[in-house]
């Protein structure tokens, strides 16, 4: 017998009787002023910052990064992601500007799908990071979160709510673990 | 060696007793702080509660329904009976590539299952990425949280550690200083694997996907830059559809952490081009715990660790004394299951007081099961002399109404005159580091009988 057939055969012995799935909450009535407060707060409690639409270009001149990449239209990279076939070769990014498809008030996490980032490790590998939202796309919880989008309709998304952190070291929060050093917002 | 011994050593270094406390705690009152910041929080527990009751009563139908949807998706799915199954598994993916190095990230199950060591053996170089997993991989020691793998550590010991291992600064110990350094060491590691293996959070049975939730980004550096990514699960970690990660992540890490979300939450549903998507699906004693009326509960568990931050024992006597995998009041009810002879004495290390229910997001009834497994261990014959004679000699005097007057009437006596020496000695385990309180002259029988009558 396979092990999958064994699985299934103990499972089937072994579970109880059947239990119905319970009803999700629906969506809360719309805020949008609210709601935006709300991403601010909380995306600056994980130490992201904001950038005001009008100052975006400016912002990304001024960075000082010297390899930037960009999937916004209007903001100019200098590497080209499409020429790009191996992953490794974005090692050097200091700076990368993506859209965000969406954004959780409560949490300030933003989804970015593979379609974004056209390379899955790019909003990793990136020494800083830069996100595009706009504010038609905000929502309250992560429950409208997920109705929103189809998080099968690409290989890979993310859900990013801040700069990369860890607190291994005695519980001291150090911004900067494996991923961008910065997260920085644009709500537009 | 017990709970009670292990703990004890623990103990013996007070200071950092009361400094491993105070971490936990602070975890715990994070905790606090977050949920506070949500109203509906116990209807959202009871959802979590809800939709894992359906989890385990359908099981089989979703892992199935799992692996069509996945396999569509061009993923690879594996099924392992045991433990070792699972390693010969991962082992004959990374040797049908070529690979003899490979990056992980956090997962308890590869940790249950002693992957690290297999690999080890067969030749292959295993890289944990995690920073807390990295410095205790660094000290060949095992985890001591599930969550916080190194929360047992003091910044100066993982500086004197880096130090010798990565050849930082002597006596630097700013953690910002040791993040900094780790991160170029793994930066390498990264670049250089060409497999990467993850734990998995939460499966989709709806859409066959898998979501891994991390605060470094280490999963994700892992995953996506290796050619071959292999994700290890456990038969429980399956969720109906996708809507209801939106419970589970609302839960996850503002239990866990006090965090509103995990930094990312990563949804892994079709291999990268060009390359190579596994799933490996484990059971490794699940389905024998399913059986267990009383205890199938225990595989609701999303593995947030609150139970752990705010256990009394936990805090104060550390991961390392439970001496399995999973520690604190969930590795409790989990490790008698496995190994009743072995770990029974861990259904003891705790106080019965329900804090860690109380704060378990998806409501297991943790501190009953602990109780059901003392029983279980006292019926099997399993407990020590010096917990088994005691509660031999309670249990007759208790049935016997005269016996316990006469017995509470000796004590109050035997113990105001008796020398010290005859409560505090070498057997008597609970006198070791308690003091009796003051011994009353009478019963509450009797206190009860002359005042609560009426006056004549
Ligand atoms: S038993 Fe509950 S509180 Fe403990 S780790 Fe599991 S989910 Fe968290």
């Amino acid at each position: 017998m396979s092990s999958k057939t064994t699985i299934l055969q103990q499972i089937r012995d072994a579970k109880p009787a059947p239990r119905r799935l319970p009803n999700l909450p629906p969506d809360p009535s719309p805020d949008p002023a609210g709601w935006e407060e709300a991403f601010r707060e909380v995306l600056a409690a994980s130490k992201a910052t904001f950038v005001a639409p009008q100052n975006l270009l400016d912002y990304v001149k001024g960075s000082g990064a010297r390899t930037i990449v960009s999937t916004v239209a209007g903001i100019d990279g200098t590497l080209d992601l499409l020429a790009i076939d191996d992953p490794l070769q974005l090692a050097g990014v200091d700076l990368a500007v993506l859209p965000a498809r969406l954004g959780v008030a409560e949490n300030g996490a933003m989804w970015v799908s593979e379609a974004e980032a056209v390379h899955r490790v790019l909003p990793f590998i990136t020494q800083h990071l830069l996100l595009v939202l706009e504010r038609k796309d905000l929502v309250g919880t992560m429950h409208e979160a997920y109705r929103r989008i189809d998080i099968a309709a690409t290989g890979f998304g993310v859900f990013i709510a801040g700069p990369s952190k860890t607190a291994d070291i005695e519980q001291s929060l150090v911004i900067g673990a494996h991923g961008p050093r910065s997260l920085v917002v644009c709500l537009r | 060696m017990t709970h009670a011994r292990r703990a004890a050593k623990f103990l013996l270094d007070e200071a950092r007793t009361d400094w491993h406390d105070a971490s936990l705690w602070h975890v715990r009152s994070k905790r606090d702080g977050s949920i506070s910041g949500i109203p509906e929080w116990e209807s959202l527990r009871q959802l979590g509660s809800d939709i894992k009751d359906n989890v385990l009563s359908n099981l089989d139908a979703y892992l199935e329904e799992f692996e069509e949807r996945a396999t569509a998706n061009g993923v690879i799915v594996h099924w392992a009976t045991d433990a070792e199954e699972h390693n010969r598994i991962v082992h004959g993916i990374l040797q049908h590539h070529g690979v003899d190095r490979i990056v992980k990230s956090k997962s308890m199950l590869t940790e249950e299952c002693g992957l690290n060591d297999y690999l080890e053996t067969q030749g292959v170089e295993v890289v944990d990425t995690d920073l807390g997993e990295r410095i205790i991989q660094l000290r060949s020691e095992p985890p001591s949280h599930i969550v916080m793998p190194a929360i047992h550590l003091k910044k100066e010991e993982i500086g004197a550690l880096f130090h010798e291992k990565l050849g930082t600064e002597p006596g630097a110990s700013d953690p910002q200083y040791l993040t900094e350094a780790a991160r170029q060491h793994l930066r390498e590691k990264f670049l250089a694997a060409r497999a990467a293996i993850t734990g998995v959070n939460f499966a989709i049975a709806e859409t066959g996907g898998i979501v891994v939730c991390t605060n470094e980004g280490n999963a994700d550096m892992g995953v996506h830059l290796a050619p071959v990514q292999i994700h290890c699960m456990g038969i429980e970690k399956i969720i109906p559809r996708a809507e209801h990660l939106g419970v589970f992540t609302r839960l996850l890490a503002r239990s866990a952490t006090g965090q509103p979300v995990t930094i990312y939450t990563s949804h892994h549903h079709r291999p990268k081009p060009g390359g190579e998507m596994h799933v490996v699906i484990v059971d490794n004693g699940r389905t024998t715990q399913l059986g267990r009326e009383d205890f199938r509960n225990s595989l609701k568990c999303i593995r947030c660790g609150a139970c752990m931050n705010t256990c009394p024992i936990y805090r104060r006597s550390g991961g390392h004394s439970y001496d399995y995998t999973i520690p604190g009041p969930i590795g409790s009810i989990l490790s008698p299951g496995i190994d009743l002879k072995k770990h029974g004495d861990l259904a003891f290390a705790s106080t019965l007081c329900g804090s860690c229910s109380d704060v378990c997001p998806v409501k297991i009834d943790i501190h009953e099961q602990l109780y059901k497994w003392r029983q279980i261990v006292s019926a099997e014959g399993h407990l020590g002399a010096a917990k088994r004679l005691p509660l031999l000699g309670a249990g007759t005097v208790l049935r016997h109404d005269t016996l316990y007057n006469f017995v509470g009437q000796a004590a109050r006596t035997a113990l105001r005159l008796a020398p010290r020496a005859a409560v505090y000695h070498r057997f008597n385990a609970w006198g070791e580091s308690r003091e009796l309180p003051e011994i009353p002259r009478e019963s509450f029988k009797q206190w009860y009988a002359r005042t609560q009558n009426p006056p004549a």
